[in-house]
């Protein structure tokens, strides 16, 4: 929109026509506390944005290099802290790739449930956080109601709600409970009609579709050559997800469908997000069929899983063992590997380098928002001030990853 | 899977191409830094190799292990044909190093974090300034050389507070056998402050 000008005459009450500047943030809260935009205004109209980041670095990568690997695990916890077991995941298998070993299949299915009752939470967050800062209180209490279900599940699988630490190299850290399918099948289907529920105010409400539809557009091709993947990728019409092109743990046993968008808007991001909800109910139920109820969620190999406690305590092999891993972490083979997974918010990768020691000398995350954040910009250049805060929300930018 | 990307590069580029590998799956090149534009532009116009797709760009600092002392490394996989590599380019001190940010927009920001925690200076990047720390940081934080427990706080510590703050020594949160790479070095940031 063009600044008001109307002619009048001298003295009296006229708009500035020369450029204003803004500052949205860091303490702003549609800037979920962590991003700071200079915001450069022709009248209501965005001229130029520069967008910063690192309110929330934490230093992630310089103290990975101090512990033994098993020790990295709560720390990948706090990167994307809507989705902590994705991570844990990934870091799991990034390290896992460097040994050359896999899991059991018990135990990839495992990974592959709790995995996507974490990808749920993560999408209903961020479509819940979006329609509230539109304006839209309720939805956003049902997301979260149903997200309560699903983190019932976590507490009772991994006494943790929302920092797990869960993931372990070559297996997990626990046994899945005796009843844990049962609880999660109970818990899918009332958190699909939850999400149903608060879909339906929304689809059917003028004022959120004004302000998402054909807002925040962003093309394929600069989607592609800014590195973005994920959802926000694929709300613009790159059916690239890493479940189905690189597929990992049992994801190429499962039948799910990967839904794209089609002009990359906020109102894109957002129904791909409602999609892959239910493409990630699909994708459980048949996990949990596939998953068997007896066996090892271990691989067997004393170099890399700590013994169970009673060997510990009475043998000395156990004892040994034990003192070993923990002491002097799990020695990896010298060299480098980078494993990437499709998490919350894109692929989530990890370029690892050991020196053959028990310590990591080098680990280096790849954060998907990181590559999303820096697409901003282009998004709201051109668009109206209101609009950055429904195309902030639909990237779901989640301060932990992007800023280390 | 993208051996064929590294059999064209070497076929291309010859000598620029330093060593290549496929540890784990991944394939590698190291070409010479003098290059690093030229080789990228390739990945991504060649039609064999279309790696239209920039995935990641970041370094390693292998203080007192290898000479030169970084590895810028890149990751960029193709949409269409689906295939990945990683190339890599060795920089000593000081290290510079062409930007990739007219080839793949993505790469500016990347370089911008690579600049801020390593110290590498990327050749014609438009804007080349910090990105994580605040503009006031000395020095790159995620150098070997740089100690871990150094602090650099913007508001000095109240006297009382001194001694209170965590870490309390250089080995605390360090496992038993780990390879020691911090140098304590007492440094002194841009407010005159001392961590000793």
């Amino acid at each position: 929109m063009e600044p008001l000008d109307i002619e009048l005459d001298d003295g009296e009450l006229e708009l500035p026509n020369e450029p204003m500047q803004v500052n949205m943030g860091p303490a702003h809260p549609a800037m979920h506390g962590t991003v700071r935009m200079v915001v450069d205004l022709s009248g209501e109209t965005i001229t130029k944005v520069d967008v910063q980041i690192g309110y929330l670095h934490r230093g992630f990568e310089k103290m990975c290099e101090r512990g033994t690997w098993t020790q990295v695990f709560p720390y990948v916890d706090r990167l994307n802290y809507a989705s902590p077991m994705l991570n844990n995941v990934g870091f799991s298998l990034a390290v896992e790739k460097m040994l050359g070993v896999s899991v059991p299949e018990r135990c990839q299915h495992y990974r592959v449930v709790l995995g996507e009752l974490a990808r749920i939470c993560d999408h209903m967050v961020c479509s819940g956080a979006m329609a509230m800062e539109l304006g839209a209180f309720t939805p956003f209490l049902w997301f979260a109601k149903a997200r309560e279900l699903i983190w019932d599940v976590f507490e009772e699988e991994t006494g943790a709600r929302v920092t797990h630490s869960f993931g372990r190299v070559g297996g997990m850290a626990q046994e899945p409970t005796a009843n844990f399918k049962s609880m999660v099948r109970a818990a899918v289907p009332a958190v699909l009609a939850l999400i149903a529920d608060g879909e339906k105010l929304l689809l059917a409400n003028r004022i959120f579709l004004d302000r998402v539809e054909n807002v925040g557009v962003m093309s394929k091709e600069r989607a592609i050559a800014l590195g973005w993947t994920g959802v926000v990728l694929r709300s613009t019409g790159v059916p690239y997800d890493v479940r189905k092109v690189h597929p990992y743990l049992t994801y190429d046993r499962y039948d799910f469908d990967v839904p794209v968008g089609t002009s990359g808007d906020n109102f894109d991001r957002f129904m791909c997000r409602q999609e892959e909800i239910r493409q990630s109910a699909r994708i459980i139920e048949q996990a949990l069929e596939q998953m068997a109820d007896e066996g090892s969620v271990n691989i067997d190999d004393p170099r890399i899983v700590l013994p169970p406690k009673e060997d510990v305590y009475s043998t000395i092999e156990g004892t040994i063992q034990h003192f070993k891993i923990i002491m002097e972490g799990i020695k990896v083979p010298a060299g480098e590997c980078y494993s990437y997974t499709e998490a919350g918010n894109g692929e989530l990768g990890f370029y690892i380098v050991s020196d053959g020691s028990g310590t990591p000398y080098r680990i280096r995350i790849r954060p998907p928002c990181f590559a999303t954040m820096q697409g901003v910009e282009e998004m709201i250049v051109g668009g109206m001030l209101p609009d950055v805060v429904p195309t902030f929300g639909s990237v779901n930018m989640i301060g932990g990853e992007c800023d280390h | 899977m993208s051996k064929r990307v590294l059999q064209r590069l070497t076929e291309v580029f010859g000598a620029a191409v330093i060593e290549t590998h496929s540890q784990h799956g991944d394939d590698t090149a190291v070409v010479v830094p003098s290059r690093w534009k030229e080789i990228a532009a390739f990945l991504r116009d060649d039609e064999k190799c279309a790696m239209n797709h920039f995935i990641d760009l970041t370094a390693v600092d292998y203080l007192n292990r290898r000479e030169p002392r970084f590895e810028v490394v890149l990751h960029v996989r193709s949409i269409e044909k689906l295939h990945r590599l990683r190339l890599k380019a060795r920089l000593g001190e000081p290290a510079t190093i062409d930007t990739l940010s007219g080839i793949w927009a993505g790469a500016d920001w990347f370089e911008r974090e690579c600049f801020d925690m390593f110290g590498v200076e990327f050749v014609g990047h438009p804007d080349l300034r910090r990105i994580l720390m605040y503009p006031e940081f000395v020095g790159s934080p995620l150098r070997k050389d740089y100690a871990a427990q150094h602090t650099q706080p913007l508001v000095e510590y109240r006297p009382e507070a001194v001694g209170k703050l965590p870490p309390f020594d250089e080995h605390e949160g360090m496992p038993f056998g780990r390879q020691t790479h911090d140098r304590v070095e007492p440094r002194v940031n841009a407010l005159g402050f001392s961590d000793e």
